[in-house]
């Protein structure tokens, strides 16, 4: 502090400037306002945090006794020996064709929609159409699901199974793979889009090379709340022919058979057996949604996984 | 090259209103800096490479730049200079169709290249924009490797081998002057370089596909004085080879780093149009219209 500023003396405002300074005002409403937030956030963790205690105060003890065998055993009458197996697979099933049939249509749907289509009046009406469904209640795809693909569909998908749960399934979830879809590519800066086309690459080389990677952890993240929906979503199964019993496995009947046939759903069963009276079925139903939770947190862990990977990669 | 670093004054170097009006850019020391900036192309008029005639632009109903008319010859810089909202990128975005991606925009009038209508139907303007290449504002590397950010011009145009496409990186980056800074981390992405490393790996991505022209988006605006240094001289280096045009806010940046300059403004419709065209030393010095001079002067823009 020597040398040149030492020809400087001190500042005689001194005092004031730290008086000044000093944050001495109680700023109340700030304060509240915090409150205010971390008691909505309090109560939201609060449902959730107790419903979660409930479930495993019913169920967790009867999954623990049951063991693998509540896994793979089959649907029954009897609370002794019931169990969810049927219901897994009949969920994953379902999962898969969401996947081969949700997915690729609603990421071809969304990039015509954002890269190809046309500024016109049509091109706005779809896309006003596509958000419109992605809000409509599960219940009325059920209605579609029964009237399209249980009915109509029924020589291909042979009624009441488990094609038709799953296309039903599909419908419900496609509007918001495109939606999500849409949003990932229009987060892509034109910037690169002109560098792509700058250096003569075509539409489709653009696309290709830059938007869609540049857009896919955006869509990875759609995909994987996508399926979440799918695995737990309940009404549309009711209406498009899910039943308690589940598959039918007599013996000899092959896969295009069985996919035809009867099926069941996870949260079919939690939904069949929390509605019988007696008490264990109800202990069954909260050991069932524990598997579903479970099952739900594995598939988005695997999916987040996927992404990083598929993030670094890029 | 062994420039030396003329003075980088401020871009914007315009004086204060209670500057005295009559200051005037002086740009013969800057020229100087550069012997070869001297008109040299006047004794033999270069070849036509693009010509324009009553070319319009719109964005909808908007008419972006009017009634152009216009040659820029071939292996030089023309520089086109104006006041912001004058259509100078619309123009200059004109030239290899990249306007085409804008929903709305359309044109009028002509624009030819080596005498062919690049608006004529069947021309393709992926084609067009393989041989007119171009450098945005903002440099915008793709989030790949500098590696892919150079080769994948090369590959869409068909470019294929490991060993050829390895040539194409190395000398395209040696020629945009970054080849030294980026040689051992070609693995890296381009998008962790500094800004003007970045732009000069936009240079490196455009000169890839071998075009014949080169279109600069104010290629300087993100850069600081330095980074605005090196590309202005390796602008002056590529102009052995290709034809350039720059659109520039900085008329420092004009007058000392272009030969031809084209100066647009707009009218009370909003539509920019052709103020003046000449060589660059005559523009600056001696300009021939009114507003020109207002503008280079300082006095309005």
């Amino acid at each position: 502090m020597t040398g040149r500023t030492a020809a400087l003396r001190e500042s005689p405002a001194q005092d004031a400037v730290r008086r000044a300074l000093a944050g001495n005002r109680m700023q109340l409403g700030q304060i509240w306002f915090q409150a205010l937030l971390m008691a909505a956030l309090l109560v939201a963790l609060g449902v959730l945090v107790s419903l979660l205690i409930d479930v495993f105060e019913r169920g967790g003890q009867m999954l623990a006794q049951r063991g693998v065998d509540f896994l793979t055993a089959s649907t029954s009458s009897n609370p002794t020996i019931a169990g969810v197996g049927q219901g897994i697979f009949g969920s994953l099933l379902i999962v898969l064709f969401v996947l081969l049939f949700a997915f690729p249509v609603g990421i071809g749907a969304a990039i015509y929609i954002e890269e190809y289509a046309r500024d016109t009046i049509l091109t706005r009406v779809l896309n006003t159409a596509v958000r419109n469904l992605a809000g409509v209640p599960a219940i009325v795809y059920g209605l579609l699901g029964l009237a399209v693909f249980v009915i109509i569909a029924a020589s291909f998908t042979g009624g009441r199974s488990v094609i038709a749960g799953g296309l039903t399934m599909a419908a419900l979830v496609m509007p918001i793979v495109v939606i999500t879809t849409a949003e990932s590519l229009r987060a892509v800066p034109r910037s690169i889009r002109e560098a792509g086309f700058g250096v003569g690459a075509t539409k489709w080389q653009v696309i290709r090379h830059h938007v869609l990677p540049y857009a896919a952890p955006g869509i990875f993240t759609g995909s994987i709340l996508t399926i979440s929906r799918a695995f737990g979503e309940t009404a549309p199964l009711v209406l498009a022919g899910g039943v308690l019993g589940g598959f039918a496995t007599r013996p000899g009947l092959g896969v295009v058979e069985t996919l035809q046939g009867p099926y069941t759903a996870l949260p079919l069963i939690v939904f069949n057996w929390a509605r019988q009276p007696s008490e264990e079925f109800r202990q069954l139903s909260a050991a069932a949604i524990i598997v579903l939770l479970a099952i739900i947190l594995l598939l988005n862990g695997a999916a987040i996984l996927l992404r990083n990977r598929f993030e670094k990669r890029w | 090259m062994t420039i030396q670093a003329p003075e980088i004054a401020p871009s914007d170097a315009r004086p204060g209103p209670d500057v005295q009006r009559e200051v005037r850019i002086d740009i013969r020391p800057m020229m100087q800096t550069k012997p070869d900036v001297q008109p040299t192309h006047a004794a033999e008029p270069a070849e036509v490479v693009f010509k324009l005639t009553y070319f319009s632009a719109w964005y909808g109903t908007f008419r972006a730049v009017k009634e152009i008319s216009l040659d820029i010859g071939a292996r030089r810089i023309t520089s086109i200079i104006g006041p912001s909202g004058t259509g100078k990128s619309t123009l200059l975005r004109a030239f290899n169709r990249m306007n085409d991606l804008i929903e709305g925009a359309r044109v009028s009038g002509t624009v030819t290249y080596h005498g062919v209508d690049l608006y004529a139907p069947e021309v393709d303007p992926v084609e067009v924009r393989r041989r007119i290449g171009m450098v945005f504002q903002k440099p915008n590397p793709f989030p790949k490797t500098i590696y892919e950010n150079v080769a994948f011009g090369p590959r869409v145009a068909g470019v294929r081998g490991k060993k050829n496409l390895d040539e194409i990186v190395e000398s395209s980056l040696r020629r945009a002057a970054i080849w030294d800074e980026v040689k051992d981390k070609l693995d890296g992405l381009g998008t962790a370089l500094s800004g003007g490393q970045q732009q000069r790996l936009c240079i490196a991505r455009a000169i890839a596909v071998s075009p014949d022209v080169i279109l600069m988006d104010e290629p300087c605006s993100a850069l600081d004085p330095i980074a605005t240094l090196r590309i202005e001289e390796l602008m002056w280096e590529l102009k052995q080879n290709y034809t350039i045009i720059i659109v520039t806010h900085n008329m420092q940046q004009a007058a000392r780093a272009s030969d031809e300059t084209v100066f647009l403004t707009m009218g009370d419709d909003r539509a920019g149009y052709l103020v003046e065209q000449g060589p660059t030393a005559q523009v600056f010095t001696n300009p021939q219209n009114r507003l020109t001079e207002d503008y280079v002067s300082g006095r309005f823009g």
